[in-house]
Protein backbone atom coordinates (compact mmCIF):
# COMPACT_ATOMS: atom_id res chain seq x y z
CA UNK A 1 0.00 0.00 0.00
CA UNK A 2 1.76 3.47 -0.96
CA UNK A 3 2.26 5.71 2.06
CA UNK A 4 1.48 9.32 2.18
CA UNK A 5 3.94 9.84 5.58
CA UNK A 6 6.62 11.57 3.04
CA UNK A 7 5.23 15.10 2.99
CA UNK A 8 7.43 15.83 -0.09
CA UNK A 9 6.15 12.91 -2.61
CA UNK A 10 5.64 14.37 -5.86
CA UNK A 11 2.02 14.24 -6.43
CA UNK A 12 2.10 15.86 -9.39
CA UNK A 13 0.97 19.82 -10.27
CA UNK A 14 -2.08 21.30 -9.09
CA UNK A 15 -4.42 21.59 -12.20
CA UNK A 16 -7.68 23.15 -12.11
CA UNK A 17 -10.80 21.25 -12.90
CA UNK A 18 -14.11 22.85 -14.38
CA UNK A 19 -16.14 21.59 -10.99
CA UNK A 20 -13.79 23.55 -8.80
CA UNK A 21 -16.31 25.95 -7.56
CA UNK A 22 -18.53 23.32 -6.00
CA UNK A 23 -19.47 23.84 -2.56
CA UNK A 24 -18.17 20.90 -0.51
CA UNK A 25 -18.27 21.90 3.24
CA UNK A 26 -21.84 23.82 3.44
CA UNK A 27 -21.64 24.97 6.60
CA UNK A 28 -18.04 26.79 6.37
CA UNK A 29 -18.73 27.28 2.59
CA UNK A 30 -15.31 25.52 1.43
CA UNK A 31 -15.33 24.72 -2.47
CA UNK A 32 -13.67 21.73 -4.42
CA UNK A 33 -11.33 23.99 -5.29
CA UNK A 34 -10.13 25.09 -2.47
CA UNK A 35 -9.59 21.37 -0.85
CA UNK A 36 -7.56 20.58 -3.76
CA UNK A 37 -5.16 23.66 -3.63
CA UNK A 38 -4.94 22.87 0.06
CA UNK A 39 -4.10 19.24 -0.38
CA UNK A 40 -1.25 20.69 -3.01
CA UNK A 41 0.05 22.61 0.23
CA UNK A 42 0.63 19.36 1.86
CA UNK A 43 -2.22 18.92 3.75
CA UNK A 44 -2.94 14.81 3.50
CA UNK A 45 -5.25 13.67 5.77
CA UNK A 46 -8.95 15.16 7.16
CA UNK A 47 -7.64 16.61 10.44
CA UNK A 48 -5.41 18.98 8.42
CA UNK A 49 -7.72 20.18 5.97
CA UNK A 50 -10.35 20.83 9.02
CA UNK A 51 -7.95 22.88 10.29
CA UNK A 52 -6.67 24.43 7.54
CA UNK A 53 -9.88 25.47 5.85
CA UNK A 54 -12.61 24.41 8.55
CA UNK A 55 -13.90 22.17 6.07
CA UNK A 56 -16.02 20.46 8.49
CA UNK A 57 -15.77 22.87 11.57
CA UNK A 58 -19.18 24.52 11.44
CA UNK A 59 -22.79 23.54 12.31
CA UNK A 60 -22.88 19.82 11.22
CA UNK A 61 -19.58 19.72 12.32
CA UNK A 62 -18.51 17.31 9.30
CA UNK A 63 -21.24 15.13 8.75
CA UNK A 64 -22.23 16.08 5.52
CA UNK A 65 -19.04 16.61 3.90
CA UNK A 66 -16.83 14.27 5.93
CA UNK A 67 -16.82 11.21 3.27
CA UNK A 68 -16.46 13.93 0.29
CA UNK A 69 -13.45 15.30 1.68
CA UNK A 70 -11.62 12.36 2.26
CA UNK A 71 -12.70 10.67 -1.52
CA UNK A 72 -10.69 14.15 -2.68
CA UNK A 73 -8.01 13.40 -0.54
CA UNK A 74 -7.37 10.32 -1.70
CA UNK A 75 -8.25 11.08 -5.39
CA UNK A 76 -5.43 13.50 -5.39
CA UNK A 77 -2.86 11.38 -3.59
CA UNK A 78 -3.90 8.62 -5.63
CA UNK A 79 -4.64 6.21 -2.34
CA UNK A 80 -7.47 4.25 -1.51
CA UNK A 81 -9.97 6.36 0.94
CA UNK A 82 -10.12 3.54 3.27
CA UNK A 83 -6.20 4.32 3.93
CA UNK A 84 -7.16 8.03 5.47
CA UNK A 85 -8.81 7.80 8.50
CA UNK A 86 -11.89 10.37 8.92
CA UNK A 87 -11.99 13.54 11.49
CA UNK A 88 -11.69 13.32 14.84
CA UNK A 89 -15.28 13.30 16.51
CA UNK A 90 -16.18 16.10 19.28
CA UNK A 91 -18.85 16.31 21.10
CA UNK A 92 -21.72 17.27 21.58
CA UNK A 93 -23.57 15.57 19.24
CA UNK A 94 -25.60 18.44 18.04
CA UNK A 95 -25.46 22.02 18.56
CA UNK A 96 -26.32 22.83 22.18
CA UNK A 97 -27.05 26.62 24.30
CA UNK A 98 -24.43 27.18 26.86
CA UNK A 99 -27.08 27.45 29.19
CA UNK A 100 -28.48 23.85 28.82
CA UNK A 101 -24.76 22.23 28.58
CA UNK A 102 -23.85 24.41 32.18
CA UNK A 103 -27.18 23.54 33.42
CA UNK A 104 -26.32 21.65 36.64
CA UNK A 105 -30.17 21.29 37.99
CA UNK A 106 -32.53 17.82 37.71
CA UNK A 107 -35.83 18.03 37.47
CA UNK A 108 -37.85 14.69 38.31
CA UNK A 109 -41.16 15.47 36.89
CA UNK B 1 12.81 -5.35 10.72
CA UNK B 2 15.65 -3.74 8.49
CA UNK B 3 16.28 -0.49 8.75
CA UNK B 4 17.26 1.25 6.01
CA UNK B 5 19.67 4.52 6.80
CA UNK B 6 18.05 7.64 5.35
CA UNK B 7 20.11 10.27 3.82
CA UNK B 8 22.01 13.27 6.00
CA UNK B 9 20.42 16.01 6.79
CA UNK B 10 22.11 19.19 8.70
CA UNK B 11 19.32 19.52 11.35
CA UNK B 12 16.62 16.68 12.37
CA UNK B 13 13.53 17.99 13.74
CA UNK B 14 11.64 15.51 16.45
CA UNK B 15 8.01 16.69 16.42
CA UNK B 16 5.57 18.16 13.78
CA UNK B 17 4.00 20.96 16.29
CA UNK B 18 4.21 24.59 15.88
CA UNK B 19 7.70 24.94 17.34
CA UNK B 20 9.31 22.03 15.62
CA UNK B 21 7.47 23.28 12.04
CA UNK B 22 8.50 27.25 12.75
CA UNK B 23 12.34 26.28 13.38
CA UNK B 24 12.51 24.31 10.43
CA UNK B 25 10.92 27.03 8.54
CA UNK B 26 13.78 29.47 10.49
CA UNK B 27 16.88 27.02 9.60
CA UNK B 28 15.72 26.35 5.75
CA UNK B 29 15.80 29.94 5.21
CA UNK B 30 19.54 29.81 6.52
CA UNK B 31 19.98 27.25 4.10
CA UNK B 32 20.42 24.16 6.41
CA UNK B 33 18.88 20.85 5.34
CA UNK B 34 16.21 20.25 7.48
CA UNK B 35 13.88 16.73 7.68
CA UNK B 36 11.49 16.85 10.79
CA UNK B 37 9.75 13.65 12.12
CA UNK B 38 6.39 13.63 13.66
CA UNK B 39 5.08 10.30 15.49
CA UNK B 40 1.49 10.66 14.54
CA UNK B 41 -0.49 10.53 11.34
CA UNK B 42 -1.26 14.47 11.67
CA UNK B 43 1.14 17.59 11.59
CA UNK B 44 0.57 19.65 14.51
CA UNK B 45 -2.33 17.54 16.58
CA UNK B 46 -0.73 18.03 19.57
CA UNK B 47 -1.05 21.04 21.64
CA UNK B 48 -0.45 23.23 19.03
CA UNK B 49 -3.50 23.08 17.61
CA UNK B 50 -5.51 22.27 20.77
CA UNK B 51 -4.80 25.74 22.86
CA UNK B 52 -6.74 29.08 23.26
CA UNK B 53 -4.46 30.97 20.83
CA UNK B 54 -3.26 33.31 22.93
CA UNK B 55 -0.63 35.49 21.88
CA UNK B 56 0.21 37.16 25.53
CA UNK B 57 3.00 39.04 27.49
CA UNK B 58 1.27 39.89 30.17
CA UNK B 59 1.04 37.06 33.12
CA UNK B 60 4.22 35.61 31.79
CA UNK B 61 7.17 34.38 34.18
CA UNK B 62 9.82 36.99 33.67
CA UNK B 63 12.46 34.41 32.56
CA UNK B 64 10.14 33.53 28.89
CA UNK B 65 8.86 37.61 28.72
CA UNK B 66 11.64 38.80 26.94
CA UNK B 67 11.13 35.88 24.65
CA UNK B 68 6.92 36.96 24.19
CA UNK B 69 8.19 40.76 23.92
CA UNK B 70 10.70 40.38 21.06
CA UNK B 71 7.84 38.10 19.05
CA UNK B 72 5.07 39.95 19.30
CA UNK B 73 7.27 43.28 18.03
CA UNK B 74 8.74 41.55 15.35
CA UNK B 75 7.19 38.76 14.17
CA UNK B 76 3.91 37.99 14.53
CA UNK B 77 2.73 41.08 12.97
CA UNK B 78 3.94 40.32 9.26
CA UNK B 79 3.24 36.52 10.07
CA UNK B 80 0.31 36.32 8.07
CA UNK B 81 1.68 37.73 4.71
CA UNK B 82 5.29 35.94 5.22
CA UNK B 83 3.76 32.34 5.37
CA UNK B 84 0.94 33.06 3.05
CA UNK B 85 -1.63 31.67 5.24
CA UNK B 86 -3.79 33.70 7.04
CA UNK B 87 -2.98 33.35 11.31
CA UNK B 88 -5.32 35.53 12.25
CA UNK B 89 -2.93 37.68 14.55
CA UNK B 90 -5.11 40.58 16.61
CA UNK B 91 -3.76 42.73 18.35
CA UNK B 92 -6.07 44.19 20.86
CA UNK B 93 -5.09 43.76 24.31
CA UNK B 94 -5.46 40.88 27.11
CA UNK B 95 -7.58 41.45 30.00
CA UNK B 96 -6.65 39.49 33.11
CA UNK B 97 -9.78 39.22 35.29
CA UNK B 98 -10.46 39.16 39.07
CA UNK B 99 -13.18 39.30 40.95
CA UNK B 100 -11.50 38.98 44.64
CA UNK B 101 -9.52 40.77 46.83
CA UNK B 102 -6.75 37.46 47.04
CA UNK B 103 -6.96 38.21 43.14
CA UNK B 104 -6.40 41.60 43.01
CA UNK B 105 -3.03 40.80 44.94
CA UNK B 106 -2.05 38.18 42.12
CA UNK B 107 -2.59 40.26 39.01
CA UNK B 108 -0.93 43.49 41.18
CA UNK B 109 2.74 40.82 41.79
CA UNK B 110 2.06 40.27 38.12
CA UNK B 111 1.75 43.09 36.43
CA UNK B 112 4.90 44.56 38.80
CA UNK B 113 6.98 42.24 37.63
CA UNK B 114 6.08 42.86 34.10
CA UNK B 115 6.52 46.53 34.41
CA UNK B 116 10.19 45.87 35.70
CA UNK B 117 11.04 44.26 32.72
CA UNK B 118 9.65 47.00 30.19
CA UNK B 119 5.80 45.99 29.46
CA UNK B 120 3.05 48.39 29.49
CA UNK B 121 0.72 46.37 31.34
CA UNK B 122 -1.51 48.18 34.44
CA UNK B 123 -4.08 47.19 36.43
CA UNK B 124 -7.41 48.84 36.17
CA UNK B 125 -10.92 48.90 38.00
CA UNK B 126 -14.12 47.04 37.11
CA UNK B 127 -15.58 50.75 35.48
CA UNK B 128 -12.76 50.67 33.16
CA UNK B 129 -12.69 47.30 32.69
CA UNK B 130 -16.17 47.70 31.42
CA UNK B 131 -15.19 50.75 29.45
CA UNK B 132 -12.96 48.51 27.16
CA UNK B 133 -15.47 45.36 27.28
CA UNK B 134 -18.82 46.19 27.88
CA UNK B 135 -20.40 42.24 28.09
CA UNK B 136 -18.57 41.69 31.04
CA UNK B 137 -20.53 40.62 34.17
CA UNK B 138 -20.64 43.20 37.84
CA UNK B 139 -18.94 40.52 39.34
CA UNK B 140 -15.48 41.33 37.33
CA UNK B 141 -13.91 44.13 39.73
CA UNK B 142 -10.14 44.05 38.91
CA UNK B 143 -7.88 43.36 35.88
CA UNK B 144 -4.28 43.69 34.42
CA UNK B 145 -4.39 45.17 31.04
CA UNK B 146 -1.76 44.77 28.30
CA UNK B 147 -3.07 46.89 25.03
CA UNK B 148 -0.47 44.47 22.99
CA UNK B 149 -1.01 41.51 23.81
CA UNK B 150 -3.71 39.37 21.29
CA UNK B 151 -4.29 36.45 19.91
CA UNK B 152 -3.93 34.23 16.61
CA UNK B 153 -5.32 30.98 14.88
CA UNK B 154 -2.98 28.23 16.21
CA UNK B 155 -4.63 25.73 13.61
CA UNK B 156 -3.70 28.15 10.41
CA UNK B 157 -0.56 29.14 11.96
CA UNK B 158 0.88 25.45 13.12
CA UNK B 159 -0.04 24.59 9.51
CA UNK B 160 1.27 27.69 7.63
CA UNK B 161 4.97 27.24 9.18
CA UNK B 162 4.66 23.54 8.05
CA UNK B 163 3.11 24.88 4.64
CA UNK B 164 6.14 27.16 3.97
CA UNK B 165 8.99 24.79 5.60
CA UNK B 166 7.38 22.24 3.05
CA UNK B 167 7.48 24.60 0.34
CA UNK B 168 11.78 25.78 1.02
CA UNK B 169 12.31 21.85 0.97
CA UNK B 170 11.97 20.62 4.41
CA UNK B 171 11.14 17.24 4.64
CA UNK B 172 8.32 15.43 6.65
CA UNK B 173 7.64 12.71 7.56
CA UNK B 174 4.43 11.45 9.80
CA UNK B 175 4.34 8.04 11.90
CA UNK B 176 7.88 8.01 12.33
CA UNK B 177 8.51 8.01 16.32
CA UNK B 178 12.13 7.96 17.34
CA UNK B 179 12.45 4.91 19.49
CA UNK B 180 16.16 6.52 20.40
CA UNK B 181 18.72 8.87 20.25
CA UNK B 182 22.25 7.55 19.23
CA UNK B 183 25.70 9.26 20.14
CA UNK B 184 28.35 7.97 17.64
CA UNK B 185 32.14 8.91 18.97
CA UNK B 186 30.53 11.03 21.75
CA UNK B 187 28.15 13.54 20.07
CA UNK B 188 24.66 13.09 18.47
CA UNK B 189 24.38 11.37 15.15
CA UNK B 190 21.51 9.13 14.41
CA UNK B 191 17.56 9.24 15.35
CA UNK B 192 16.18 5.49 15.22
CA UNK B 193 12.10 5.02 14.14
CA UNK B 194 10.83 1.99 13.40
CA UNK B 195 11.38 2.14 9.33
CA UNK B 196 14.70 3.95 8.96
CA UNK B 197 17.50 5.14 11.04
CA UNK B 198 18.42 9.42 10.04
CA UNK B 199 21.56 11.23 10.46
CA UNK B 200 22.35 14.52 11.44
CA UNK B 201 24.90 17.33 12.98
CA UNK B 202 22.40 18.43 15.05
CA UNK B 203 18.30 16.65 16.27
CA UNK B 204 16.10 19.13 18.10
CA UNK B 205 13.81 17.45 20.39
CA UNK B 206 10.41 19.14 19.96
CA UNK B 207 7.91 16.35 21.17
CA UNK B 208 6.05 17.67 24.06
CA UNK B 209 5.64 16.13 26.67
CA UNK B 210 7.03 12.70 24.69
CA UNK B 211 10.20 14.32 24.58
CA UNK B 212 10.99 13.25 28.17
CA UNK B 213 11.27 9.44 27.17
CA UNK B 214 13.21 10.57 23.62
CA UNK B 215 15.64 11.93 26.05
CA UNK B 216 15.72 9.62 28.55
CA UNK B 217 17.44 7.04 25.78
CA UNK B 218 20.89 9.59 26.32
CA UNK B 219 19.96 10.30 29.89
CA UNK B 220 18.84 13.91 29.90
CA UNK B 221 15.72 14.25 31.98
CA UNK B 222 13.28 17.21 32.00
CA UNK B 223 11.21 17.52 34.91
CA UNK B 224 7.66 17.24 33.15
CA UNK B 225 4.23 15.79 33.41
CA UNK B 226 1.06 15.52 30.97
CA UNK B 227 -1.67 17.75 32.12
CA UNK B 228 -4.82 17.53 30.27
CA UNK B 229 -7.07 20.49 29.87
CA UNK B 230 -10.01 20.92 28.39
CA UNK B 231 -11.61 23.38 25.36
CA UNK B 232 -14.80 24.10 23.15
CA UNK B 233 -15.98 26.37 20.73
CA UNK B 234 -19.13 28.33 20.10
CA UNK B 235 -21.34 28.25 17.00
CA UNK B 236 -20.36 31.38 14.67
CA UNK B 237 -21.58 35.18 16.59
CA UNK B 238 -22.10 38.40 15.60
CA UNK B 239 -18.63 40.30 16.53
CA UNK B 240 -18.65 41.29 20.08
CA UNK B 241 -15.32 42.11 21.55
CA UNK B 242 -11.64 41.57 20.07
CA UNK B 243 -9.60 41.00 23.43
CA UNK B 244 -8.12 37.99 24.84
CA UNK B 245 -9.25 36.95 28.48
CA UNK B 246 -7.77 35.47 31.55
CA UNK B 247 -8.20 35.12 34.52
CA UNK B 248 -6.18 35.78 37.78
CA UNK B 249 -6.42 31.87 38.64
CA UNK B 250 -5.78 30.82 35.28
CA UNK B 251 -8.94 28.52 35.14
CA UNK B 252 -10.40 30.38 32.36
CA UNK B 253 -9.51 31.90 28.92
CA UNK B 254 -10.69 32.65 25.26
CA UNK B 255 -11.53 34.50 22.84
CA UNK B 256 -13.84 35.75 19.55
CA UNK B 257 -12.41 34.59 16.79
CA UNK B 258 -12.17 36.08 13.33
CA UNK B 259 -14.43 33.80 11.78
CA UNK B 260 -17.04 34.64 15.16
CA UNK B 261 -16.70 31.88 17.36
CA UNK B 262 -15.76 32.10 20.92
CA UNK B 263 -13.31 29.57 21.99
CA UNK B 264 -12.81 29.21 26.14
CA UNK B 265 -10.57 26.82 27.75
CA UNK B 266 -11.23 26.27 31.63
CA UNK B 267 -10.85 23.32 34.17
CA UNK B 268 -13.13 21.76 36.42
CA UNK B 269 -10.48 21.06 39.42
CA UNK B 270 -9.99 17.49 38.03
CA UNK B 271 -7.21 17.90 35.43
CA UNK B 272 -4.25 16.85 37.62
CA UNK B 273 -6.65 13.34 38.21
CA UNK B 274 -7.99 12.94 34.90
CA UNK B 275 -7.63 9.16 33.88
CA UNK B 276 -5.09 8.64 31.37
CA UNK B 277 -7.30 7.28 28.42
CA UNK B 278 -3.95 7.33 26.07
CA UNK B 279 -5.59 9.86 24.26
CA UNK B 280 -6.74 13.28 25.11
CA UNK B 281 -10.38 12.56 25.62
CA UNK B 282 -13.14 15.66 26.96
CA UNK B 283 -14.49 14.27 30.12
CA UNK B 284 -18.15 14.63 31.24
CA UNK B 285 -18.00 17.23 33.42
CA UNK B 286 -15.18 19.61 31.49
CA UNK B 287 -17.71 21.61 28.97
CA UNK B 288 -20.32 21.81 31.49
CA UNK B 289 -18.36 23.17 34.15
CA UNK B 290 -16.69 25.89 31.82
CA UNK B 291 -20.20 26.99 30.53
CA UNK B 292 -21.17 28.01 34.12
CA UNK B 293 -17.84 30.18 34.54
CA UNK B 294 -18.64 31.77 31.15
CA UNK B 295 -21.89 32.42 31.76
CA UNK B 296 -21.16 34.00 35.24
CA UNK B 297 -18.42 36.52 33.30
CA UNK B 298 -20.40 36.64 30.14
CA UNK B 299 -24.34 36.30 31.03
CA UNK B 300 -25.13 37.41 27.20
CA UNK B 301 -23.23 34.17 26.16
CA UNK B 302 -26.00 31.83 27.93
CA UNK B 303 -27.66 31.53 24.62
CA UNK B 304 -24.68 30.70 22.43
CA UNK B 305 -24.37 27.31 21.22
CA UNK B 306 -21.65 25.46 21.50
CA UNK B 307 -20.45 22.96 18.63
CA UNK B 308 -17.48 21.45 19.77
CA UNK B 309 -15.48 20.24 22.60
CA UNK B 310 -11.77 18.76 22.70
CA UNK B 311 -9.07 18.24 25.48
CA UNK B 312 -5.09 18.46 24.98
CA UNK B 313 -2.65 17.82 26.99
CA UNK B 314 0.22 20.63 28.49
CA UNK B 315 3.88 19.26 28.91
CA UNK B 316 3.74 20.79 32.58
CA UNK B 317 6.83 21.82 34.00
CA UNK B 318 8.08 21.55 37.47
CA UNK B 319 8.49 25.14 37.67
CA UNK B 320 5.77 25.68 34.25
CA UNK B 321 8.20 27.33 32.48
CA UNK B 322 9.90 25.84 29.05
CA UNK B 323 12.82 24.35 28.31
CA UNK B 324 14.91 25.76 25.18
CA UNK B 325 18.57 25.10 25.69
CA UNK B 326 21.57 23.35 23.81
CA UNK B 327 22.98 19.84 25.61
CA UNK B 328 26.15 20.02 25.91
CA UNK B 329 26.45 16.77 27.79
CA UNK B 330 25.50 15.37 24.39
CA UNK B 331 26.86 18.23 21.43
CA UNK B 332 24.49 18.46 18.95
CA UNK B 333 21.40 17.89 20.67
CA UNK B 334 18.82 20.94 21.35
CA UNK B 335 15.63 20.88 22.89
CA UNK B 336 12.69 22.56 23.06
CA UNK B 337 9.45 21.35 25.46
CA UNK B 338 7.67 21.72 28.97
CA UNK B 339 5.83 24.72 27.50
CA UNK B 340 3.50 24.17 30.27
CA UNK B 341 0.30 25.47 28.04
CA UNK B 342 1.75 28.59 27.37
CA UNK B 343 3.52 28.07 23.86
CA UNK B 344 1.46 29.24 21.41
CA UNK B 345 2.53 33.25 21.84
CA UNK B 346 6.10 32.53 22.10
CA UNK B 347 6.30 29.94 19.55
CA UNK B 348 7.71 32.01 16.60
CA UNK B 349 10.01 33.97 18.73
CA UNK B 350 11.10 30.22 20.12
CA UNK B 351 11.60 29.01 16.18
CA UNK B 352 13.33 31.93 15.11
CA UNK B 353 15.46 32.09 17.84
CA UNK B 354 16.46 28.09 18.06
CA UNK B 355 17.31 28.26 14.76
CA UNK B 356 19.84 30.66 15.08
CA UNK B 357 21.06 28.62 18.28
CA UNK B 358 21.61 25.77 16.20
CA UNK B 359 22.69 27.82 13.03
CA UNK B 360 25.03 30.40 14.41
CA UNK B 361 25.66 29.02 17.85
CA UNK B 362 24.13 32.27 19.33
CA UNK B 363 20.60 33.62 19.59
CA UNK B 364 19.25 37.28 19.69
CA UNK B 365 17.52 36.56 22.88
CA UNK B 366 19.18 35.41 25.77
CA UNK B 367 17.85 32.02 26.97
CA UNK B 368 20.11 30.80 29.93
CA UNK B 369 17.46 31.25 32.15
CA UNK B 370 15.65 28.09 30.02
CA UNK B 371 18.95 25.87 30.33
CA UNK B 372 17.61 22.33 30.74
CA UNK B 373 19.67 22.04 34.06
CA UNK B 374 18.26 24.57 35.89
CA UNK B 375 16.19 22.02 38.16
CA UNK B 376 17.59 21.64 41.77
CA UNK B 377 16.68 19.43 44.92
CA UNK B 378 15.16 21.86 47.16
CA UNK B 379 18.15 22.56 50.24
Amino acid sequence: MKSINDRSQDIGPFVSQTDDAIIICRCEEITKGEIRQAIHDGMFTVNEIRRYLRAGMGLCQGQTCGKLVKNLIARELNVIPDQLDPATSRSPMRPMEMKVLGNEEVSHV
Amino acid sequence: MSKHLSKYNDVIIIGGGIIGNATAYYLAKKGLSVTVLEASKDIGIGGSSRNGGGVRQSGRDTRELPLAMWGIKNLWPGLSEELGVDVEYTQKGNLRLGKTAAHQKILQGLTDKAVSCGLDVRMINGDEIRAINPYLSDEVTCASWCPTDGHANPLTATLGYYKKARELGVRFITESPCFELRKIKGVIRQVVTPDAIYEADKVLVAAGFDSRKILATVGIDVPMMPLKMECLVTEAEPPMFLQMLGTADADFYGHQSKHGSFVFGGSSGFEHLNKDNGSPISSSIGASCTCRGIIKYFPALADAKIVRAWAGWLDDCADHVPVISPVEEVPGLYITCAFSGHGFGIAPAVGYNVAEMIADGHSTIDLSALRYDRFKPKQ
